[in-house]
């Protein structure tokens, strides 16, 4: 925080003779390169090494947001519903996500039980809501104050978002059960598959150049 | 000659919003910001070879608890089953559920030791300044990246069965020491991942 205030901003590279043209790094082998004009959906990969630059996805932002919208829903749901219950002998035991937690926390390992609360509660719920933060003003015109750092903590958080090996862990856990009681899915499953899904396409959607040239169009405007 | 890399031209590149800043030298030594974002620049990460090593030696460390330990144990009236983690896999072998013990195996055995293994040549190979396989390395570079989440596979299994199968039943399941000992392995390896610099990789790459 500290050496943020301290720091002194660089200038920005000059624009080569062709003012339209950009030049970007390979974020991974550090190449300088043009960017180049992208048919929707088409993907720029560095020339070098081939690695993922930018994606051109037509109305990105907002498509970005809808699915995060339906991420919040879902990990509502997710978080509140039981997720699997096991019949054994007409007693019927069901845990939700939070329960399991909690009832790590109390009998065995706390670390682990943050560790789960982590990528699985804490991790998808930061996201959701600072990608919320970031376009629902977006999407009327505005500029969240503090944009930058909430997109720093997104990119931050996102590695260690695990929703979707959540997903086969209720599924070997399924199976290992099922060979003595009989085990049924409940809604918080279907939450999370949705949930998953929601997480996966709104990165997929979110645009970043986009939502740089909003911020560097509203610098200009005031 | 070499190629036109931001570094030997004098820029950086942001690495939260992307845009390339022009590197003054007399900027040496204090901390630069982008002028969009205000991000902290940095034209390489500062002591990845350092770090990336101590994370692979701490998770090569916890790797051995995590596999000699139990991580569940699960007690009946008539038995008490204490699980390994190979040991759960083999259960699922012998039960006949053969795709989700080679999944199970794949996520908690194969791939942290992969990783492992992985980090540690790639880190050495950029220690030493090779030039040799670039692609090769920065291919397998992501696809460590691409896998290194799949090992909290068996976490969250045990901490599933481990609300399930209460007292109420006739058995009870416990997580054991090796789970935190594992989930440690999971983090640390994941976090040497993220230190590793990749650009090392090409900083010595020549023109052809």
């Amino acid at each position: 925080m500290n050496s943020e205030m301290k720091g002194t901003s660089l200038p920005p590279a000059p624009a080569t003779a062709n003012v339209t043209q950009v030049v970007i790094a390979c974020p991974e082998c550090d190449l300088l390169q043009t960017e180049v004009v992208l048919a929707p959906y088409a993907t720029a990969r560095c020339s070098r090494c081939s690695a993922f630059l930018y994606r051109n996805v037509p109305h990105g932002l907002e498509r970005a947001l809808v699915c995060t919208i339906t991420g919040c829903f879902c990990f509502f749901l997710a978080n509140v519903f039981p997720l699997i219950s096991l019949e054994l002998q007409k007693t019927i035991n069901a845990t939700s996500l939070l329960g399991a937690i909690k009832f790590l926390f109390e009998q065995d390992l706390p670390a682990v039980a943050a560790l789960v609360f982590v990528c699985l509660v804490l991790v998808p719920l930061v996201e959701m809501s600072a990608l919320l933060y970031i376009l629902l003003p977006l999407r009327f015109g505005r500029l969240a104050p503090g944009l930058p750092i909430v997109f720093r903590i997104v990119q931050w958080v996102r590695p260690w978002s695990m929703v979707e090996v959540f997903m086969l862990g209720v599924l070997v856990s399924a199976v290992r059960v099922s060979s003595f009681a009989s085990v049924e899915a409940g809604v918080a499953v279907w939450s999370f598959a949705v949930l998953m899904l929601s997480i996966i396409a709104s990165a997929w959607f979110f645009n970043e150049r986009e939502l740089w040239e909003c911020v560097q169009a509203h610098a200009k405007k005031s | 000659m070499s190629y036109a890399t931001a570094k030997n031209q004098g820029y950086i590149a942001c690495p939260s919003c992307g845009l390339l800043c022009q590197h003054a030298a007399l900027n040496e030594g204090a901390t630069l910001l982008c002028p969009r974002c205000h991000a902290t620049l940095h034209s390489r990460k500062p002591h990845s070879i350092g770090k990336t090593w101590a994370f692979l030696a701490a998770a090569a460390l916890l790797y051995i608890p995590a596999n000699v330990l139990p991580i569940m144990d699960a007690r009946s009236l008539k038995e008490a089953q204490v699980d390994t983690i190979m040991s759960g896999i083999e259960y699922l072998w012998k039960t006949g559920s053969w795709g989700l013990a080679a999944i199970v195996f794949i996520a908690s055995i194969v791939v942290p030791c992969f990783k492992l293994i992985a980090l540690s040549l790639l880190n050495w190979s950029v220690q030493r300044k090779s030039a040799r396989w670039p692609m090769l390395r920065i291919r397998l570079y992501r696809f460590v990246e691409l896998i290194g989440r799949w090992s909290m596979l068996d976490i969250f299994v045990v901490a599933l069965l481990v609300a399930l199968v209460q007292l109420r039943m006739f058995a009870v399941v416990r997580a054991g020491p090796a789970a935190a000992a594992f989930g440690a392995v999971v983090v640390l390896t994941m976090l040497a991942a993220h230190s590793f610099e990749p650009r090392l990789i090409w900083d010595n790459v020549e023109d052809e």
